[in-house]
């Protein structure tokens, strides 16, 4: 399973690349995994003011559609409109194919998220 | 939850378990796209042994069947299966299934998996005074083996001349034998060529002992022509491209089969049969009254799938039934429970006159004769299914 040192995780397999007041964020290894081949992404709304635990978009498989929920709390500024086209390159690039770009309103959430190391530590013990 | 006799095969190969009517059964090994294409265009292979088999037999089983299902078994030759809805008095489906005529008076009826225990209730409250209903299902294990390489891939296995068994027959006792992993092996089985892909193909039935190794030697001897073990995820995605109903969706206790559009098994002029005055006065009814199931194919991106509202000039009509991707259409499609005044049955529209509300948005789509798909017809097999 992998994961990339400089990101921050969450328990909903969502990773977050922050820099400066902005957040990256797309959905991890292990969530990719679990979805199997994804065939339909809705993206947000480039404006949608979000707060935390709100959908931020739906990865959809063959048999399922999927909630991704931000983690934090701001603007959506950027999405990425080649998952219109190609949603399987999550599957491919979990960590390259990012799915939406936040403005933060309160970057103090992001203490509560987990590191790498955090993160890789939950998933073994919810595999247990 | 209860296991198939292929179970630690299912583990072994990678499959993901999930939950199925009580039954621990794999929804894919691989992907589910990949799985469904090799059907399409080689083969794959199922455990299926889930399913339902009740043995109905007996002097005046015919008779008895006769009064518990919408069609007509008494054409039914000794080696042919019939496919047939079974109503309640109120002309709702109780289950759709297949039954073998395995004798004169002598039928194995085949269920779906989530229904079998209320099949066999019903059944004896229906017949059980006058016939034998017999549950076999724990003695009974079943592969189907479908797609265009199925009869070369299974052929090798047996001395009996597949070619010879045509659409929805079946031969009782076909002695299969070959090499599997724990050495040779052999079984008598039913096969018959039937099956809920719409590919042509074979279901086998036989004795739970002898699944494994049937199983196994089949995907050995299959490597090479492209079999795929598949799952439930492409079962059902190719069911639904070819418009077969799934109990619980396009047909329920809610859903008659006249709604589900299948009406050429349901033989009204046949004499009494449980249903059949609700189902004669439901044909009575205006067509703003009834309700028909029809084809989407979606237009705007999206995927609608079961539960999903419909509308047609602005108007809520229906809902759909089951909907998802179709990988061999490369479209999103569904199929969808509408009123009948909207449903324009054998008059496809070029353009959207059908929406489907996903996740509050709506999507265009477009009514589409059914099936999705239907498989090209070689002259090797042919024949309609048996009615």
């Amino acid at each position: 399973m992998e994961t990339r040192p400089n990101l921050l995780y969450t328990k909903d397999h969502e990773w977050l690349l922050v820099e400066s007041d902005q957040a990256t964020i797309g959905i991890t290894d292990h969530a990719q995994n679990a979805l199997g081949a994804i065939v339909f992404v809705e993206l947000p709304r480039v404006g949608a003011v979000l707060k935390t635990g709100d959908t931020l978009g739906v990865a959809e498989s063959v048999k399922a559609a999927s909630d991704i929920y931000t983690p934090v709390s701001g603007t959506v500024i950027a999405v990425n409109e080649a998952l219109n086209d190609t949603p399987e390159a999550i599957n491919d690039s979990p960590y390259e194919n990012w799915i939406a770009r936040m403005e933060l309103s309160a970057p103090d959430q992001l203490n509560d998220l987990m590191d790498e190391d955090a993160y890789r530590n939950f998933c073994e013990s919810e595999a247990i | 939850m209860r296991q198939t006799p292929i179970h630690d095969r299912h583990k072994a190969l990678g499959g993901r378990m999930i939950e199925f009517g009580g039954w621990s059964m794999p929804v894919q090994y691989t992907d589910i796209v990949r799985e469904h294409q090799a059907v399409r265009t080689a083969a794959g292979l199922f455990d299926v042994s889930h399913m339902g088999e009740l043995r109905v037999s007996g002097t005046g089983t015919l008779e008895a069947l006769q009064r518990v299902v919408s069609n007509d078994l008494s054409k039914a030759r000794i080696g042919q299966a019939v496919y047939s809805p079974m109503c309640a008095e109120d002309g709702g489906t109780v289950d759709d299934l297949l039954l073998y005529r395995l004798g004169e008076d002598d039928w194995l009826l085949v269920v779906n998996a989530s229904n079998t225990e209320a099949d066999l209730a019903w059944l004896r409250s229906c017949v059980g005074d006058r016939v034998a209903v017999v549950d076999r299902s724990a003695e009974t294990a079943l592969l189907a083996i479908q797609g265009p390489a199925a009869e070369k891939i299974l052929q090798p296995f047996t001395e009996t001349d597949l070619s010879k068994i045509r659409p929805f027959r079946f031969v009782s006792h076909v002695l299969l034998h070959g090499i599997c992993p724990s050495g040779h092996f052999q079984c008598a089985a039913l096969v018959s060529r039937t099956g809920y892909t719409g590919e042509d193909g074979f279901e086998i039935y036989l004795d739970p002992e002898r699944a494994v190794n049937l199983w196994d030697a089949l995907l050995a001897a299959g490597q090479a022509h492209g079999l795929l073990p598949c799952g439930l995820g492409a079962r059902d995605t190719l069911r639904l491209e070819a418009a077969l109903p799934l109990y619980g969706h396009e047909l329920s206790r809610q859903i008659n089969p006249l709604e589900a559009g299948l009406d050429r098994f349901v033989k009204l002029e046949k004499s009494a049969f449980i249903g059949r005055q609700a189902l004669l006065d439901y044909q009575a009814l205006p067509a703003s009254r009834q309700r028909r199931l029809i084809g989407l194919e979606l237009i705007d991106r999206g995927i609608a799938r079961s539960g999903c509202p419909v509308q047609f000039g602005g108007q809520p009509v229906g809902h759909v039934t089951s909907g998802g991707p179709s990988p061999t259409l490369q479209k999103n499609i569904a199929l969808a429970l509408v009123s009948a005044d909207a449903a324009t049955p054998g008059t496809p529209s070029e353009k959207p006159e059908f929406i489907a509300v996903v996740r509050d948005r709506p999507l265009q789509a477009r009514a589409v004769p059914l099936p999705f798909y239907q498989r090209p017809r070689n002259t090797a097999v042919t024949g309609q299914p048996a009615t």
